[in-house]
């Protein structure tokens, strides 16, 4: 299979700070992919590079079969993105922030509609489609968002800590989100640094200082390190390089 | 133009749930016109004076008489000797002290030249200048009851005399000159503002990065934050323009869509100026302060309040890249002269080659991909 995105010896330099230091690695169709590492390890950094946000210093880097420095229109065409800090309309409702979102994508009002439509009865939300966001807790806004990121039926989604600051409960509901979404076809790209969610993914990426020090599903590495558990693998790598 | 479409919807929701919006539209520009018009004058009138009467005779109770019966003077006080007079000026009681000598009546009957002395607060010299004129016309007056009185015969009663005629303004009304320029100024501040505010908000929020990973167009984007603005400027305009004449009858002499044509491409340049400061700021707080450092110079040197004509050198050169300035001039023509468009064209082709100049340097600054 084709890899959906693929990244050879990507390097990110902020003045001397090497914030992402030669990463290579490929994301297939239909994966859940789990970018790990601690607070300032550079997943952020990575992210926004695949996602045309920021632009790469060194390296090749290719999303949905386009190049990042030549062709990054064509790459956000492709994916979605859901960012750490919440970034919908706070002041407008839900079915506004769809509508403005969809339109930005080239959808027709009727695409709008019925997507709009889709995606909140999946939510179990559409009875609250006209509260504006402002009034509206934080697990359903993140759920809200990643449902907004996936409106344009993206090849890939890029979620970036997409489940920061929500109780476990609405925790779950957002990963059968994401199940129901790479079954359908769509790949995930995810960060987080709750292990727990990391044993969800099919494969993960561990991020220590700028380098990916481990790259397998969560079963071999757990195999690879002796260890039950995700949450073991990462403290014995990160304290491993300490 | 979908796309765009997309974005006015949601600019024009955001603009109008805000509810502080409505009432900067209708309530701030009434209440700035009204207050402004009134007291943005350099009209003298009520100068308070202290008369410091050396002479106690009756030419020299005639002469303060004259002041007392026009309505420019108010006499605050009358004093004994110039010092405590002086007084009333250091601690800002008085405008003016006028002085009449002890000989004055003597010096009159006997034909020789009598002494008054006038002295003028001047802190704000253009003031002080028009209370000396004033003060000056009426001794002028005085003068010359005293020659009619003297010599009642005489013909030759002084000197020449030419008849004044005041165009554009007949009556010399402040708030006539005044009006125009500070519909500018209301459409300017709202434009600047709203547009200035506008990206930085949304940088703020982090829900520019949300648009930055969608596939829209540098062009559609500044479009689409552009246009609401504009339309609301321009509305502004033509209730502003309302209220002028509703309330102070000012004059309209020139075509209204003219009027409209200039304003549109004005508001251009204000507007891609203020998106301008927008992009290039990280937080409003930046983007507040810049706006307002261009603002207050912008506004100080366009002719608002002194003319462009008597600035120096450099500050009439500076003009040249100053938009409120021509825009004032341009209204002021367009409003109360009546001008068409050949008489300030060479302005229009300045303002509109500074408009594209403007939008340009807009699109180019707003980066979707940060280095």
């Amino acid at each position: 299979m084709k890899p959906v995105i693929e990244v050879e010896n990507l390097v990110k330099k902020f003045g001397n700070f090497v914030a992402n230091d030669s990463l290579t690695f490929s994301v297939f169709p239909g994966e859940i992919f789990g970018f790990l590492g601690a607070n300032g390890a550079g997943k952020t950094t990575t992210i926004k590079i695949l996602c045309g946000l920021s632009s790469p210093t060194s390296g090749k880097v290719s999303v949905a079969g386009f190049d990042v420095y030549r062709q990054s229109e064509q790459i956000k065409r492709n994916i979605g993105y859901m960012s750490q800090k919440f970034s919908l309309y706070e002041d407008l409702s839900i079915n506004e922030n769809f509508q403005f979102y969809g339109g930005i994508y080239g959808l027709s009002r009727k695409e709008i509609r019925e997507r709009t439509k889709t995606l909140l009865s999946r939510l179990d939300f559409l009875k609250a489609q006209n509260e504006v966001l402002r009034n509206i807790p934080q697990g359903w806004k993140q759920k809200l968002a990643f449902s907004v990121a996936v409106m344009h039926q993206p090849k890939v989604v890029f979620l970036d800590e997409p489940t920061g600051g929500v109780d476990p409960i609405t925790r779950r509901q957002f990963w059968e989100l994401i199940y129901e979404q790479a079954h359908n076809g769509t790949t995930i790209f995810v960060t987080t640094h709750y292990m727990d969610e990391a044993e969800y993914c099919g494969r993960v990426s561990i991020m220590v200082d700028g380098r990916i020090e481990a790259l397998d599903s969560p079963k071999v590495l757990k195999n690879q390190f002796a260890v039950n558990s995700m949450n073991e693998v990462f403290v014995k790598l990160a304290r491993a390089t300490k | 133009m979908r796309t765009v479409i997309f974005i006015l919807q949601k600019e024009f929701r955001q603009v109008f749930r805000d509810k502080l919006m409505l009432p900067i539209i209708f309530i701030v520009p009434v209440v700035q016109l009204l207050i402004l018009s009134y007291t943005a004058t350099f009209e003298i009138k009520n100068t308070r004076i202290v008369i410091v009467d050396l002479d106690h005779s009756q030419r020299s109770r005639e002469l303060v008489f004259h002041f007392e019966s026009s309505s420019f003077f108010k006499i605050v006080s009358r004093q004994q000797n110039y010092q405590l007079a002086s007084e009333w000026l250091k601690n800002g009681d008085a405008d003016q002290v006028i002085v009449i000598g002890a000989d004055f009546e003597k010096a009159i009957e006997a034909n020789q030249s009598a002494k008054i002395l006038l002295v003028t607060d001047a802190i704000n010299g253009s003031a002080a200048s028009l209370m000396n004129a004033y003060a000056q016309q009426v001794i002028q007056g005085f003068n010359k009851n005293i020659l009619t009185e003297k010599m009642p015969f005489t013909t030759n009663k002084g000197t020449l005399s030419a008849e004044p005629l005041f165009w554009y303004n007949p009556k010399l009304n402040y708030v006539t000159y005044m009006v125009p320029g500070i519909l500018v100024l209301l459409v300017t501040i709202i434009g600047f503002f709203l547009s200035g505010m506008n990206i930085v908000k949304e940088k703020e929020m982090g829900t520019i990065e949300q648009i930055n990973v969608t596939p829209i167009k540098k062009w559609q984007f500044i479009t689409g934050k552009l246009l609401p603005f504009w339309l609301i400027a321009l509305f502004e305009l033509v209730f502003g323009l309302g209220i002028a004449k509703l309330v102070f009858d000012i004059p309209f002499l020139g075509s209204f869509p003219l009027l409209m044509g200039v304003a549109a491409v004005y508001l251009l340049v204000i507007l891609a100026m203020g998106l301008l400061v927008s992009t290039l700021s990280d937080t409003m707080q930046q983007s507040m302060f810049i706006s307002w450092f261009f603002l207050v110079i912008f506004i100080l040197m366009s002719g608002l309040f002194t003319p462009i004509e008597s600035m120096p050198a450099w500050a009439q050169w500076f003009n040249k890249i100053n938009p409120i300035a021509y825009f004032i001039t341009i209204n002021r023509m367009i409003m109360l002269k009546g001008s068409d468009f050949f008489d300030f064209s060479e302005l229009f082709y300045a303002l509109s080659g500074y408009a594209v100049v403007m939008l340009l340097l807009a699109v180019n600054r707003y980066k979707k991909v940060k280095a």
